[in-house]
């Protein structure tokens, strides 16, 4: 006897093919994640805000100043009298940093004691405000070396030779491009996008219209009827991926330090994974509603808890051993890994084992939590 | 419904206490060729900086397959008094911190001493949450409306029933209006939830006066809930209502926000789209009313911003909802 599979996916392909809002939408995502989203992804802060008051007026503090006004990060277009003003220009958004050099700065040292140079940053967002006190800390430090230099000031005479001996080297972003760290994060996204919602979206449409009733009553098996919906997402997934790495390839010019194959073969085992997940879930919901925020409440804990934005390292120790049960922590790792760092597959056992290991899982949970009949 | 109720709950919870920017533990390794006491000097530096975990000493051939594997992220190469510091620059901002961290501590004991002492104003902690706690309310409040009341008019035009309310004689304005208030009420119950838990539990300061505070959530509330309506005004099927609230708007609220990425350095184009997007608005007001303690006067144009926008789609659903009538 044929197989029923074939047709069963047929159907599947022109329902898919016959709905005007969804080839569409499948086709704008990696655009959209891929060519434009990596633009926005920029950690770096430019243009901080600074005011430096300076009551030192020494060849030091105005050496400080022009290092921070040629400076990339800074603008200093505003000014202040005095601290209680700058402090009022910072609540009132206009300044970000204020650096402020005490009198008699450079004298005291020379004699190594005196009161500091302040700095106070609007640390509202975290993140900007640390950012700025340490580019400023380090242009103070390199201006304040340079002055060092000239004049024979230094302390200890042999910090300067000693602290040109530490070289830095950056391995595998040598430019240090963080668009290219973020670009297969986002190729991840469009992947958790396509793979949970629209097979989670198809099951129930046929739920709520009662077509899977009549699927039901029919002698197709439930792992056919599942495969069926499943198997060309699964395709679509490596389409998808193969498009987001040409694309990143023609306009940011990023490729695979490492075998492309274990792209595909993380995105693959990624997208069995995602896809069972959601039958899972379209199994134990009754309306279409239900099902999507029950997924919509993984998904954003999927996309803000795997590493994609923040590090994981960066987490609680109980927030970090949660992650270990989120499949897309282990493809981001492979994808990250392959692409900036051509890790091998042996060195990526781990993260392969766990996603086929996460696959399993959720289609044990998909088959224990489907029932034919209601 | 009650996911509802709980799914905010846990997700401030969840995010509020996990989700960091702050770089710590950066694990490292050393290779060593000779224990000189300059280098015993440099390990026990190294050894007991916080930000620093040192995972033990490497041989040379190692370092690429230590990196590439990712068991640490730098490793610092001490030999013949030289230091080179190697790092996995693949996430570069976090490489730029972690290379700062290791050249000032191999630096302390030679370098003077550079005095600079530092304020971190409204934040003295740093912490990552007075960030993410608007951001996240700012995310939730807006997908969670808007996908309750996205399916409200399209479920009816698909089960047919939506007749039945065009030929009745009731004015389609309290059709919707009707349709908002269930909603409407479990939102002001999440809020009322939402703050309690930053207050309290995630010591979310909140400085400004709280009467401003919920007058501005409760305009978000309210325009996330018309946004929710607009959709399902303008969508033929509840899926594509689903789609577009759920999983299409998720990405832009998240990215073009400020919640993740900073919009001041946004390319020119982008910054415009993030204009039309009211998060960005609604948690850069939420800050500064809740972190920097200002009044409705320090607020006014995020609040008239979202005002506007909610006249724009409510005025906009009606209309749509005003065509099928004809």
């Amino acid at each position: 006897m044929r197989s029923i599979l074939p047709i069963l996916m047929r159907k599947e392909i022109t329902q898919f093919r016959r709905s005007k809002v969804l080839p569409r939408l499948v086709v704008m995502m990696p655009i959209m994640l891929v060519l434009i989203m990596p633009l926005v992804t920029q950690m770096d802060i430019k243009n901080i805000s600074v005011v430096v008051l300076d009551e030192d007026r020494s060849l030091l503090s105005t050496r400080i100043e022009s290092h921070l006004a040629n400076s990339d990060y800074f603008r200093t277009q505003e000014s202040a009298y005095d601290y209680n003003q700058a402090v009022e220009l910072m609540d009132q958004g206009h300044v970000d940093l204020i650096v402020s050099i005490p009198a008699h700065f450079e004298r005291d040292m020379r004699n190594g004691h005196g009161q500091p140079i302040s700095l106070t940053a609007n640390a509202v967002n975290a993140t900007k405000g640390g950012q700025g006190i340490q580019y400023a800390t380090q242009t103070i430090i390199s201006a304040v070396t340079e002055i060092a230099a000239e004049s024979g000031l230094i302390v200890d005479p042999t910090s300067n030779s000693s602290s040109s001996l530490i070289t830095i080297q950056n391995r595998y972003n040598p430019t240090g491009n963080y668009r290219h760290f973020m670009l297969p994060a986002l190729m991840i996204i469009v992947l958790l996008l396509v793979c949970t919602f629209l097979p989670l979206l198809n099951i129930m449409t046929e739920k709520e219209h009662g077509t899977i009733e009549q699927i039901n009553v029919t002698p197709v098996s439930r792992w056919e009827f599942v495969l069926a919906k499943l198997i060309p997402y699964w395709l679509l997934a490596l389409v998808l991926i193969g498009l987001a790495m040409l694309l990143a390839w023609a306009v940011y010019g990023l490729v695979p330090a490492g075998n492309p194959l274990q792209i595909f073969l993380g995105a693959f085992l990624f997208s069995l994974c995602m896809s069972g997940f959601s039958v899972t879930i379209a199994n134990i919901s009754n309306t279409m509603q239900q099902a999507i925020f029950v997924l919509f409440f993984f998904v954003i804990q999927f996309m803000l808890l795997s590493g994609l934005f923040t590090p994981i390292s960066s987490m609680p120790i109980w927030a970090q051993w949660l992650t270990y049960a989120f499949p897309p922590r282990y493809v981001i790792n492979i994808f990250r890994s392959v692409y900036l760092k051509g890790t091998l597959l042996t060195e990526l056992w781990f993260d392969y084992t766990m996603l086929t290991v996460l696959a399993a899982f959720f289609y044990t949970l998909a088959t224990f939590t489907y029932k034919k009949q209601n | 419904m009650m996911i509802v109720l709980i799914m905010p709950v846990i997700l401030l919870m969840l995010f509020g206490f996990a989700i960091s920017t702050e770089i710590n533990d950066i694990p490292i390794a050393v290779v060593v060729d000779e224990y000189t006491p300059e280098v015993r000097h440099d390990l026990t530096a190294l050894e007991n900086n916080p930000y620093i975990t040192l995972t033990g000493v490497i041989e040379e051939r190692d370092v690429d397959k230590m990196l590439r594997s990712g068991k640490v992220s730098a490793v610092v190469m001490m030999r013949d008094g030289q230091r080179n510091v190697v790092l996995d620059a693949a996430n570069s901002s976090m490489s730029v911190s972690a290379g700062s961290y290791i050249t000032s501590i191999l630096r302390s004991g030679t370098m003077m001493p550079l005095a600079v002492t530092t304020y971190m104003r409204h934040n003295p902690q740093l912490k990552s949450a007075y960030n993410f706690v608007p951001g996240v309310m700012g995310l939730i409040f807006i997908l969670i409306c808007a996908m309750m009341t996205c399916v409200s008019v399209v479920r009816e035009k698909e089960t047919g029933t939506m007749e039945v309310l065009l030929v009745s004689p009731i004015k389609p304005i309290y059709i919707v209006l009707a349709k908002m208030v269930p909603y409407f009420i479990l939102s002001l119950i999440n809020l009322a939830t939402i703050l309690l838990l930053s207050h309290f539990v995630l010591d979310m300061p909140i400085s400004g006066n709280l009467p401003t505070l919920l007058t501005l959530c409760v305009l978000y509330i309210i325009l996330s809930l018309m946004l929710g309506l607009f959709v399902s005004t303008m969508a033929q099927s509840q899926v594509v209502a689903l789609l577009i609230c759920a999983m299409v708007m998720m990405i832009p609220i998240l990215m073009l926000s400020g919640m993740m990425f900073p919009v001041e350095n946004l390319p020119p184009v982008l910054k415009q789209i993030s204009y039309i997007v009211p998060a960005r608005w609604f948690i850069e007001a939420v800050r500064k009313v809740m972190v920097e303690g200002l009044a409705m006067s320090g607020i006014i144009k995020e609040f008239s911003i979202l005002c506007v926008m909610t006249i724009a789609l409510f005025a906009g659903s009606i209309k749509k909802f005003n065509d099928r009538l004809e």
